[in-house]
């Protein structure tokens, strides 16, 4: 098990044709994904050649609107990685063609058109994961993102992060400790998103294969504080933290469009806070984010568990 | 992005906000024919710099004839502003807003953000104009009204009268009021505004409803459809360095340390500086080198790093995921020779072809350090900078 996707889950990537996209598409083929096809508007009947590391190639059908291709390929999700200026109408179109899931890659979408994307969305079927994240994985079974796949291994902890690189070194710390994921979710570093930490922690809690959960904030906004108050009343399984930006200044904008502290809110030590006094153990350093959850495991009794 | 107070009354101005008549000054010639040519009985004098808190620090002058207009520019160009907002550093004063006076009856407050947790924007109004409004926030949160905007709709008619009776506007002012807040949003919202700050709103004894102050604040994400606000960007505002990084694509943030850090993506970047001053040093930057660095890219991100003379040392950490170790090492080494790097350098390599890099870097014969992990690199820089 494993949540939002898995091995039987079919993919389009919206801008197929893009340099970006393809190099994308071909690193979820080599990962196992099953990535049935893409759209690029005008280029519609096309095939795109994609050569695997394996040695075969894969020809993938290219659609003009994602409603074909989600008719002709039976695909459930999408991933994008439109250019910016034309992202929100791409989640859009996928929206309106009644995707399950779709997870925006890119970085640098204007907030008024994230903002009309989720009134877009209210009383939808779909689920936006992004933008600007390093998309989903469940290990060994499916990849739609830029992560590394390799660093990842089969397992029972939920990853859940606003941020790409720090998932990817608690992903590290956990698998050469041998402890496996069951998914890794980066919910992405802008303010307005399709999807926040409570709504992949209310996943994880559901997911029988997932024993813990390890959750990566970063300074601004209350998402974090948010989801805190939520573990506290909800979540059966045990949540470690981390959060970025104890030492960043208020006022400057840390790389992500939402990592800022502005009006004095938002500041790392408010969110550790908030998250001890909801019983969640904070890691001290990034470095110590798999030994915190391992202590946590251990406490639980749940450790011997998640190295199997 | 932010802008000037002249320049985002300008921007209201062609909204159909009402601001105070006013014109920029960069000399004090200047000043002095914008006064003349105002022609008003008082003339303000307000410092441009782009920071709050001007008023408490001497940057706005009330003149009471052109003697006094010249006075104060004379005296605030050319002047080191420290308020709140610059740091103790401070910033100097370029250019001068010279304003007609108005007769301020009362002060409000009207502000506009983007809420995250509903992902809405919203407008806040509050009756205690003048103070900032994060004060208000922390003392009385009831004196501040919220009104939230349906994308789609806009703000509505209706709303801004609500903001605008909530805040005790004069019964005879709500519609001028209303209205006011109805251009502003729609200011906001054509130019892509991350903050739209009128403090003080005021009401005047002629009973008007004047910005007596603007604060636009723009997306930078929404900056290539506003070809007309990037005209406006002032580099004397902003860090040499910064704007230096900017023209390569790189994320960098001057800070007030001596350890100078790169890093590829902006979480782990914040966390190298946060993991630095756990170890108890003192980082000099944040630097996101972004995902598809390349050697050209790793180069110029040590010339900056290295165009900051506090700089002693330097804690490069990457975790190479779509981005190569051996890529990043070979820029490293490249650049550390370019440069003739002699500050200490802590390498931390993780991620796909990681043996290759290290090869790389030990094979350089340069005097690198190289790390396990970010613990260990944070803790060998910082005992090596010391």
């Amino acid at each position: 098990m494993s949540i939002l996707i898995d091995k039987n889950t079919k993919v389009i990537t919206q801008g197929i044709t893009g340099a970006t996209g393809l190099f994308h598409a071909k690193g979820a083929l080599d990962y196992g994904t099953q990535m049935v096809g893409g759209t690029t508007p005008g280029k519609g009947g096309q095939k795109v050649d994609i050569a695997l590391e394996n040695g075969s190639t894969v020809s993938l059908p290219i659609f003009n609107t994602v409603k074909e291709a989600v008719a002709a390929t039976g695909a459930t999700a999408s991933v994008i990685y439109v250019a910016p200026p034309f992202a929100a109408d791409a989640i859009m179109e996928a929206v309106e063609a009644e995707l399950d899931l779709v997870i925006c890659i890119t970085e640098g979408i204007p907030v008024m058109d994230m903002i009309k994307v989720k009134r877009y969305m209210e009383g939808k079927k779909t689920r936006l994961i992004g933008p600007n994240c390093p998309g989903v994985i469940t290990p060994d079974e499916i990849k739609i993102g830029i992560m590394p796949g390799y660093i990842h291994k089969k397992g029972h902890v939920g990853v859940v992060s606003r941020s790409g690189t720090l998932t990817y070194e608690a992903v590290h710390q956990l698998t050469t400790n041998g402890i496996g994921q069951s998914s890794a979710v980066g919910i992405g570093g802008d303010p307005v998103k399709g999807s926040e930490f409570i709504d992949i922690l209310k996943l994880f809690n559901e997911d029988p294969d997932t024993y813990a959960v390890i959750m990566i904030g970063e300074i601004g906004g209350t998402a974090e504080e948010e989801a805190a108050e939520w573990i506290k009343a909800n979540m059966t399984k045990p949540v470690v933290g981390f959060i970025g930006g104890a030492t960043a200044p208020p006022g400057k904008r840390m790389g992500h469009a939402g990592a800022i502290i502005s009006g004095g809110k938002g500041t790392a030590a408010e969110k550790i806070a908030k998250l001890q006094e909801c019983g969640i153990k904070v890691a001290p350093t990034p470095s110590e984010m798999g030994s915190t959850l391992i202590s946590v495991l251990e406490e639980r009794g749940l450790l011997e568990k998640c190295k199997s | 992005m932010n802008i000037h107070e002249y320049q985002g009354k300008e921007v209201l101005r062609q909204y159909g906000v009402t601001v105070p008549r006013g014109k920029v000054a960069f000399t004090v010639n200047e000043a002095i024919e914008a006064a003349k040519e105002l022609g008003s009985a008082v003339t303000v004098v307000k410092a441009q710099i782009h920071a709050g808190g001007r008023g408490k620090a001497g940057g706005v002058k009330i003149a009471k004839n052109l003697d006094d207009v010249r006075k104060y520019a004379e005296e605030l160009l050319g002047k080191v502003l420290v308020t709140h907002q610059t740091g103790p550093e401070g910033k100097e004063v370029k250019r001068l807003l010279i304003e007609e006076g108005c007769d301020i009856k009362k002060e409000y407050y009207v502000g506009v953000v983007v809420d995250r947790t509903t992902g809405r924007v919203v407008m806040m109004a509050s009756e205690e104009g003048g103070t900032e409004i994060e004060e208000v926030a922390a003392r009385s949160p009831e004196k501040i009204i919220k009104e939230t905007v349906d994308p789609v709709a806009g703000l509505l008619p209706f709303q801004a009268r609500r903001l605008a009776y909530a805040i005790n506007i004069p019964n005879e002012l709500i519609n001028k009021a209303a209205g006011f807040m109805l251009k502003l949003y729609k200011a906001f919202e054509d130019k892509d505004c991350s903050i739209a700050e009128i403090n003080p709103l005021v009401v005047t004894g002629d009973g008007n409803v004047i910005a007596l102050d603007a604060k636009l604040n723009f997306d930078s994400n929404a900056l290539f459809r506003h070809k007309d606000i990037v005209e406006l960007r002032d580099l004397d505002e902003e860090d040499e360095k910064e704007i230096q990084a900017s023209k390569f694509d790189l994320s960098y943030i001057a800070l007030d340390g001596n350890i100078g850090c790169m890093v590829n993506g902006a979480g782990l970047a914040m966390a190298t500086m946060d993991i630095i001053k756990y170890y108890g040093g003192e980082p000099a930057n944040f630097l996101d080198v972004g995902g598809g660095a390349t050697k050209e890219k790793v180069t110029e991100a040590f010339k900056i790093i290295l165009s900051d003379a506090n700089v002693k040392g330097i804690f490069v950490n990457i975790f190479g995921g779509i981005m190569k170790c051996d890529v990043i090492a070979e820029g490293v080494v490249a650049a550390a020779r370019e440069l003739g790097l002699d500050k200490p350098l802590v390498v931390r390599l993780e991620g796909t072809n990681v043996k290759l890099g290290k090869e790389i870097l030990n094979g350089s014969g340069l005097n690198i350090v190289a790390a396990d992990s970010m613990a260990d690199g944070a803790q060998k820089i910082v005992s090596l900078v010391k």
